[in-house]
């Protein structure tokens, strides 16, 4: 009998070995291991043996089965594997088609610059202060020691409604606005963007729309070094720690003394090129010290109290920002201008 | 103000300065030059000739033959086709081998078989401007004065070496309209002195005097503080010398005649206007300064009849006006070629007055531009002086003794102090006394210190732009160079930067809707009139608001709804193949109520979206589809979402004006205080779409005020559940007519608290329904929070839900 069994293992290992299929594996796993297999066949003849010899033949019984278990399992885990790896190379993309999208949208340049510029001043301690586009002449002229017919009022020709109604033509209105509504109190710090409307004929540098970001600081013992500083700390924000600041004496009507400022040319860096025709230095802002007459309209002792203010050209930043070669492209709104600033 | 190199040296040496140096450093002091013209167009090797002859070409009628002695050893022979060429004259001559502006270079030449050695020129060939040039000069050659000396380069003799820097004036420098303004800035630049005419010294007056021959009056006596005049006889019209009108040239002014051309040059350089009437023309000598009466007229000198108000001060010879005064002389009283004797003015005009008689009658002159920057009440009488004496020496006239004046106000210096602490604490400076009175004595004002720390400062009436002490820092701060002004750091406590709620949540929304994939467009804030009919505002008020002067009509009233200017932007990108459009913007619409504004009109932030073409772009994986209503809805739910305010809107259908009367809806906000309509959202009315040729499009305008005051960005946690749902789907067939919203609300309604969500999740209409029937599909989940619902309670509440339903909606479940 224990030749039988082992004649049985060589002969199931020797079949077992050569199985390629799973189904053929199954087949004879059942023809060997069944319930009608030829093992159990064997082992029907137990009862006939002596019961010395059961133990023994018994024992190597076992050993047949477990023998031809375990070649099976490997050959199942096999195949298994097999299947598994050829499901997974069915499955296979190609990576290098698009994805399915998602839809992108983005903020028009001009309020990404107002953006920056305002974190920025954020992160100087300024608050944002805003104001009507419909405005009184006494808060776009007479506040800011315009007086009707001063001849300064010819540097911004405006839109009037009525007499005393106008599309304001800078956001220095929001200052009076502001000093009004802090009725006295400093430090007055803040920041105004929006829209301003001027008579101009648009053409690649005028729009008679465009939006201006103002500066105010009032309080005790603020001197024009504290402006230069200021200005430095925001244009090295802005346009990057090497830039610097140079102040020509200029007029406005509110402020006195009054600073055109220029920084170093942001495409050759002061060297000269195209961009700043050949100077080095480009024109991106003004500013200068409070009209002490504009304090004392706003409810501040010039005795007791100084400021400074600046303002600047959003469109003007932008298109030296971003090398931009016509104004009027931001308001025509064409999607192939706009897609260009949807990012980062 | 053009200021001509030549002539400011006369006032200033201008040795060892280069014109662009010059132009720098003033730059940098305050005025900027951005232009420095050269006279010289690029003329060479022209020089002043003789024409010894002339002769008709023999084989063309057109062409003359001339010998002309040029001062080159030998006569040249010069073919010339002008027709003013004749023997006698002294004219420019362009040698063989001299270029021109333009760059033509003259060559030897034979003209129809004649040889010629040269080219006789024309002002307009020297590269003069056409526009400039006296009537004389206009065509033909350039005839010179007789006493020209012959061979001299023509450089010489027309001023050409000579650079003009234009002074971009702000307009407080007024006092640098003038040369001698310009002069005084110069000299506290470059730290030289000025110096100036003398005329006093200079005038001779004849012995019979003026006041027997002229009078002056000033009536309206707020409007002119001082008027003077002389009286000079015998003067003869003719050109100005050559130098004058060189100059007249360089600074812009084309001359006429000498005596225009002398009270032109004495207000360039002295900034002081002056004008010269034909004094026989005025009745009596007499002069009264007055307000013109209602329906009076006066010619002015360009031919044009004016209609005169009582706000314009006038000029009169007590019967009729003669001069528009400080803007414009009258015809009636003009020097012309006949005049003999003049009447000379030189005064004092108010700024004001004479800015708004300019104004109303749109005509601006040099006289008016300087008028209405207060001129400098000192130089009234010098200018007149100076102007007597030129006319004397270049017109030949005869100044009679005396100045005919009348005098309201006597100019005086201002004397400001300025404390040197508040000068330090200002610019932040350590300036010493010492130092800043030399910078005054650099601009020519005189300085005294009074006390230890403070100096009195008197400013010449010439910078009358200069009234405080501020002012004066300025003028430090200015010389002392804005570039030696330190860089310091504010002082005092720091302050917190922050958005207000409003400006936050403007941000917010904005970036939600671009990461969402909308576009942020920026449009026009004027419009045309049209554009407001269509849709309602949601500003307050029935009218648009109108500009008062417009540019064009298509920008002539305030825009009172965004939507027509994003169904703008999106035919201008379809025109340009971009289709598919998602764009929104965030702006203010106006209106009025108010036929003419008394105050400010209603100004309100909107947010005003526009969706067309399809949803997403078509590729291997993605089909196209076009965009629907509920694209539209979806972005604003999840505004509102975001804003934690999804459960205080509601949308109600309607059909307001310009949207399609089946797709479109009010919203609506519930606060505490009740409903507020907030906008509306649909798609364009189909007639509108196709006036506009665009396809279907849907449009949203929402206020944005009340979604900003009633956002609360304060978040209050709910436990996380600790007992089961239970899910249940109802399907009922109703009336189509039955709104969604509505079978919500009476779920909502029977189920009560432990409803926990309610959601559509199919719609269906079919011919199987019946036509006016549609199938609504619901799943509702409901959870108690204190225990799990036994089947018992929920088939109950269930059962009671669907009651609610066919009792409300004559609904039937559907199996």
């Amino acid at each position: 009998m224990k030749e039988r069994l082992e004649s049985l293992k060589s002969e199931a290992l020797a079949q077992l070995k050569d199985v390629s299929d799973p189904q053929t594996l199954n087949d004879l796993r059942v023809k060997y291991l069944g319930k009608k297999g030829a093992l159990t066949e064997i082992l029907r003849g137990m009862g006939a043996l002596s019961a010395e010899e059961r133990p023994i033949i018994g024992q190597v019984a076992n050993e047949v089965r477990s023998a031809i278990e375990q070649i099976i399992d490997e050959k199942q885990q096999f195949f298994l594997q097999q299947e598994t790896e050829k499901r997974l190379q069915a499955e296979k993309v190609d990576v290098t088609l698009p994805g399915r999208p998602l839809r992108q949208g983005g903020v028009h340049p001009l309020n990404k610059v107002i953006g920056e510029i305002e974190e920025i001043f954020l992160g100087m301690g300024y608050r944002v202060a805003e104001g009507p586009e419909v405005e009184m002449d006494y808060y776009n002229f007479e506040a800011l020691n315009l007086p009707k017919n001063h001849p300064a009022r010819d540097m911004q020709d405006s839109f009037y409604i009525t007499e005393e109604l106008l599309m304001r033509t800078h956001t220095s209105p929001v200052q009076v606005r502001t000093m009004e509504a802090m009725k006295g109190e400093v430090p007055v710090k803040v920041i105004c963007p929006g829209k301003v409307y001027r008579r101009d004929d648009d053409d690649a540098t005028h729009s008679f729309q465009f939006n201006q970001i103002e500066g105010l600081v009032i309080g005790k013992n603020i001197r024009m070094s504290d402006l230069k500083g200021t200005l430095q700390q925001f244009v090295q924000e802005m346009f990057g720690p090497k830039t610097q600041i140079r102040l020509r004496p200029s007029f406005f009507p509110f402020t006195e003394p009054s600073a055109e400022v220029d920084v170093t040319c942001v495409q050759c860096g002061g060297d000269g090129c195209r961009m700043c025709k050949h100077t080095g230095w480009l024109e991106i802002l003004g500013c200068g010290m409070v009209q002490p007459k504009v304090l004392e309209m706003g409810g501040y002792d010039p005795q007791e109290y100084s400021g400074f203010a600046f303002g600047m050209g959003v469109e003007r930043i932008a298109i030296l920002k971003y090398g931009i070669d016509d104004i009027r492209h931001f308001y025509s709104n064409d999607m192939r201008f706009l897609k260009q600033f949807a990012r980062l | 103000m053009k200021v001509s190199t030549q002539w400011l040296a006369d006032y200033i040496s201008l040795d060892n300065v280069k014109a662009e140096e010059l132009a720098e450093q003033i730059t940098r002091a305050g005025i900027e030059i951005d232009v420095i013209e050269n006279r010289n167009k690029g003329v060479s090797n022209v020089v002043v000739g003789y024409v010894k002859s002339k002769e008709k070409h023999p084989d063309a009628d057109k062409l003359n033959v001339c010998i002309v002695d040029a001062g080159q050893g030998e006569d040249l022979q010069i073919v010339c086709g002008a027709k003013n060429v004749d023997a006698g004259q002294k004219v420019p001559v362009a040698l063989v081998g001299a270029v021109m502006p333009g760059g033509l270079e003259i060559k030897k030449a034979k003209l129809r078989g004649v040889a010629s050695h040269g080219m006789i020129c024309s002002a307009k060939e020297l590269g003069l401007n056409e526009k400039l040039l006296p009537k004389e000069q206009q065509e033909g050659i350039l005839v010179l004065p007789e006493d020209t000396q012959i061979g001299t380069p023509i450089e010489e003799v027309l001023g050409l070496d000579d650079q003009v820097l234009e002074f971009d004036l702000t307009p407080n420098r007024s006092d640098c309209l003038s040369m001698i303004g310009a002069a005084y800035e110069v000299s506290a630049i470059l730290r030289r002195d000025v110096n100036l005419p003398n005329p006093e010294k200079d005038l001779v007056e004849i012995t019979n005097f003026a006041k027997n021959h002229i009078s002056v009056n000033i009536v309206d006596t707020d409007y002119c503080s001082h008027y003077a005049a002389r009286y000079i006889t015998g003067v003869k019209i003719a050109p100005s010398p050559l130098w004058m009108q060189n100059r007249l040239m360089a600074a812009g002014v084309r001359p006429i005649n000498n005596i225009v051309d002398i009270t032109n040059y004495v207000m360039l350089e002295y900034g002081q206007p002056l004008h010269a009437f034909d004094a026989d023309r005025l009745a009596n000598g007499h002069i009264e300064v007055r307000l013109a009466k209602e329906g009076e007229t006066l010619v002015t000198l360009d031919g044009q009849e004016r209609k005169l108000t009582p706000q314009m001060l006038v000029i009169t010879d007590g019967v009729k006006p003669v001069a528009l005064a400080g803007v414009m002389g009258g015809a009636n009283s003009e020097v012309s070629e006949n005049t003999v004797n003049i009447l000379l003015e030189s005064a004092k005009f108010d700024g004001g007055t004479v800015r708004r008689t300019s104004r109303q009658l749109g005509l601006r002159s040099e006289a008016s531009l300087r008028f209405e920057k207060e001129v400098d009440p000192q130089s009234v009488i010098p200018a007149l002086n100076r102007a007597a004496a030129l006319i004397a020496k270049l017109a030949g006239g005869a100044v009679h003794q005396g100045i005919v004046e009348s005098v309201n106000e006597q100019a005086k210096d201002r004397v400001i102090e300025l404390s040197m602490d508040k000068l330090n604490a200002y610019l932040g400076t350590n300036l010493t006394t010492l130092e800043v009175k030399s910078i005054f004595a650099r601009l020519h004002f005189k300085c005294a210190e009074t006390t230890d720390r403070v100096i009195e400062v008197r400013v010449p009436t010439r910078r009358g732009d200069i009234t405080q002490d501020v002012d004066l820092i300025e003028e430090i701060a200015r010389l002392y160079g804005y570039d030696n002004i330190p860089t310091t750091a504010i002082e005092g406590p720091t302050t917190p930067g922050a958005y207000t709620k409003s400006q936050f949540l403007r941000r917010e929304i904005r970036t939600l809707l671009t990461h969402g994939g909308w576009q942020e467009v920026i449009s026009y804030s004027f419009t045309h009139p049209k554009q407001t009919e269509t849709f309602t505002s949601l500003a307050d008020g029935s009218r648009p608001v109108k500009l008062a002067m417009p540019m064009s009509e298509d920008r002539s009233v305030l825009r009172t709804s965004i939507i027509p200017q994003l169904i703008e932007i999106a035919l201008y990108n379809i025109n340009r193949k971009q289709e598919d459009l998602a764009l929104f913007e965030i702006g203010s619409v106006f209106a009025t109520d108010e036929e003419v504004l008394t105050k400010q009109p209603q100004e309100v932030p909107v947010l005003s979206l526009l969706l067309t073409g399809n949803r997403t772009e078509k590729q291997w994986n993605v089909t196209a589809e076009k965009v629907d209503f509920f694209d539209l809805k979806g972005a604003l739910e999840s505004v509102f979402q975001y804003l934690g305010l999804s459960n205080q809107i509601t949308y109600e259908a309607n059909a307001p004006a310009g949207y399609h009367p089946g797709r479109s809806a009010s919203i609506y906000l519930h606060t505490a205080a009740g409903k507020q309509f907030i906008g509306t959202i649909g798609q364009l009315h189909p007639q509108l779409q196709q006036e506009y040729s665009i396809n279907d499009t849907y449009v949203a305008e929402l206020k944005l005020a009340p979604i900003y005051d009633h956002t609360d960005k304060h978040i209050v946690y709910r436990e996380l559940p600790r007992f089961p749902a239970v899910e249940r789907d109802i399907a009922v067939v109703v009336a189509r007519d039955v709104e969604a919203g509505a079978l919500m609300d009476t779920i909502r309604e029977a189920a009560g608290e432990w409803l926990e969500s309610v959601k559509v999740f199919d719609v269906y209409t079919g011919s199987k329904l019946g036509e006016d029937k549609k199938s609504i599909a619901i799943a509702l989940v409901y959870r108690h929070k204190e225990r799990t619902f036994t089947d018992e309670e929920i088939t109950a509440l269930h059962d009671k839900v669907v009651a609610s339903l066919e009792q409300t909606f004559n609904a039937e479940l559907r199996k």
